[in-house]
């Protein structure tokens, strides 16, 4: 029995199933570079430290990407009230993405990675070895024939059928995120060209294109949930995705400070990024409002609680923790120190892996047939892997916060000479590391709960 | 949010916005790389330079290192790694040695790989090194530890 409106929304299903199992793998990997913080030798010359860190961010990324697809998949049909275009073309690409990602995280962690590098042509077109965009020449090239042929099928769904604020928002979204990771084959000699263009991926997707994607995601599932009036949703969708464009590009400036750039960046940067929580802020207060005026009671309470939770979350990780040291005056001492690491870790989960986790909570129901929403039973589940998982967050987030603020303070703000060199100053830092690995397997128990809540079933009457 | 405020209003001002503020990033970005070679030395690049990049990147050094603050955060920073291992004087031999005494083994220590390099690419990196210390990065970091 299924409960879609459209039957194709069902290709999001394998989507959210991978991304899901490569969260899981993303989680191992970081307990496993937590570990490695403070015993340095754990696993032997194994899996290097450079490595199974590379697999947790390239997993995060490629988990993140498969849940945006999915969201797509299943909300833009809804949207434009018409079946997608090509159900099939869904699937095919499902599977090239997947093994493509499979073969990717294998080459990873089966060879050295240089031997990588050789066996696919790097040198043909060097792309590889920087932060993120460590994957293949080809795997790259192979994430654009994705990109491009989901956007065909998005495009053409939308083409023949409704256009709304959130199908347009959305369409936006993921046409820049494709566009923005051209500039991952641009990689010049002059590392100072090459470091400022990298910003054109990384900034302009978390800070830029990705806001759109997630305030779509966003207020598809508050329309959904509250019955709150289409009009005024879309209407707040635009003043938050306005907010974060008008702070978010010139913002990418707190990136400028310490490159080959002119200082005016040191100005420009701090003012809009000082700018980046507003957007996020406006989220939280137009989430709380519209579950508040809710018209309806909607049974799926666990998705109502992530909707609120990814607002929370994005507003403390990516607004706070990043306004924290986004001044070029703080930023001078802490760039690159562990207050990034915190920043990134509560940035990343309150406003992307969270979204994805409301559209899963949203959708899965419906997809597997059960109805609205899961049973009771199954959503006290699913709340109590919310619960640990970003109260885990939280503490790991403080926790590396402790390390960046003695880490700054014995190694950042002594003069050459007196101050603690790198290594020395880890040393010190031991106990936040212990206790973020600790958060870390807490995070961990969370996401147990959270996929077992997948398998609940209603308790049969008794007789 | 208020009735007289409408979604046609809020949509003009995020298209608005976002062309508006683009064009003035990519004008400042015009900008800037102009401004760029008076900091990066590019006319020192030499072929050395070019080559220890690429081995930088294929050893994927920034998964544990930083440069300029950017990259991971598990071992020191490397831009300014040639004026605190020895400079002009002694820099290269400091290097070379260490990169041969990889991995340390010292029970419990954060350990760095052996890469196996050549000889010739131990000095390639190196020169990689020495030109990105140069850079003017507008004084990052404070102080010579990174």
């Amino acid at each position: 029995m299924s409960t879609l409106k459209y039957q194709s929304q069902a290709v999001a299903k394998p989507y959210f199933v991978f991304a899901l199992i490569l969260f899981v793998g993303q989680i191992l990997f970081g307990l496993l570079m937590g570990l490695q913080y403070v015993v340095g030798d754990i696993v032997g010359g194994l899996i290097p430290f450079n490595v199974a860190r590379m697999v947790h961010t390239n997993l995060l990324i490629v988990w993140l990407l498969f849940g945006f697809m999915g969201a797509a998949y299943y909300l833009v049909p809804e949207e434009a009230e018409t079946e997608l275009h090509s159900p099939k073309l869904a699937i095919a690409l499902f599977w090239i993405f997947a093994g493509a990602g499979v073969a990717t995280i294998l080459g990873y962690l089966l060879v050295p990675y240089s031997t990588l590098a050789h066996y696919t042509l790097n040198e043909l077109w060097p792309t590889m070895g920087r932060e993120f965009l460590e994957q293949p020449t080809i795997t790259k090239i192979g994430i654009v024939v994705v990109a491009l042929g989901f956007l065909y099928n998005l495009g053409m769904t939308i083409l023949k059928g409704r256009k709304t604020a959130i199908n347009m928002v959305l369409l936006t979204g993921l046409i820049g995120l494709a566009v923005f990771f051209l500039f991952a084959f641009y990689n010049p000699t002059n590392l100072a060209l090459d470091k400022y263009f990298w910003w054109f991926v990384v900034h302009l997707w978390v800070e830029g294109v990705w806001e759109l994607i997630m305030g779509a995601i966003l207020a598809y599932v508050l329309i959904k949930i509250t019955g709150v009036d289409r009009e005024v949703i879309e209407k707040w969708l635009y003043v938050v995705i306005a907010m974060a464009l008008i702070t978010g590009i010139l913002g990418t400036g707190h990136h400028f400070y310490w490159l080959m750039t002119p200082e005016y960046w040191q100005w420009v940067g701090s003012i809009f990024s000082a700018l980046e929580p507003l957007p996020f802020f406006a989220m939280v207060l137009y989430a709380f409002n519209m579950v508040n005026r809710r018209r309806r009671e909607h049974p799926n309470k666990a998705a109502t609680l992530w909707a609120l939770g990814t607002a929370v979350m994005a507003f403390l990780g990516a607004g706070v923790w990043g306004f924290l040291h986004t001044l070029s005056f703080v930023n001078y001492y802490t760039h690159g120190s562990q207050i990034t690491a915190a920043h990134g870790h509560m940035a990343f989960y309150g406003a992307y892996a969270m979204i994805v986790m409301t559209i899963i909570s949203y959708a899965m129901p419906k997809i597997r047939g059960i109805g609205e929403a899961m049973p009771n039973r199954a959503q006290v589940v699913e709340m109590w892997g919310f619960w640990l998982m970003t109260v885990s967050m939280v503490f790991i987030t403080l926790f590396l916060t402790g390390a960046g603020i003695l880490q700054v303070w014995l190694q950042r703000l002594p003069e050459s000479g007196e101050a603690l060199s790198f290594m020395a100053t880890q040393d010190k830092l031991a106990i936040f590391y212990w206790l973020r690995e600790i958060a870390g397997v807490f995070f961990l128990f969370g996401l147990i709960a959270y996929l077992a809540s997948f398998f609940v079933k209603e308790k049969v009457a008794e007789a | 949010m208020s009735e007289s405020f409408t979604k046609g209003m809020a949509r003009n001002i995020y298209y608005g916005g976002a062309v508006f503020f683009f064009l003035i990033f990519l004008a400042l970005t015009f900008h800037t790389t102009k401004e760029m070679p008076k900091r990066d030395n590019r006319h020192n690049i030499t072929e050395a330079v070019e080559r220890g990049k690429e081995l930088w990147e294929v050893n994927n050094c920034v998964g544990c290192h930083s440069l300029i603050g950017e990259g991971a955060y598990f071992a020191p920073e490397l831009a300014n790694v040639y004026d605190r291992r020895g400079g002009k004087d002694g820099f290269k031999a400091f290097f070379s040695g260490w990169m041969k005494s990889q991995p340390l083994n010292i029970p419990g220590r954060r350990q760095m790989p052996n890469f196996h390099l050549t000889d010739q690419e131990i000095d390639d990196l190196a020169e990689f090194l020495k030109w990105t210390s140069e850079l003017d990065d507008n004084n990052w970091p404070p102080n010579i530890e990174g």
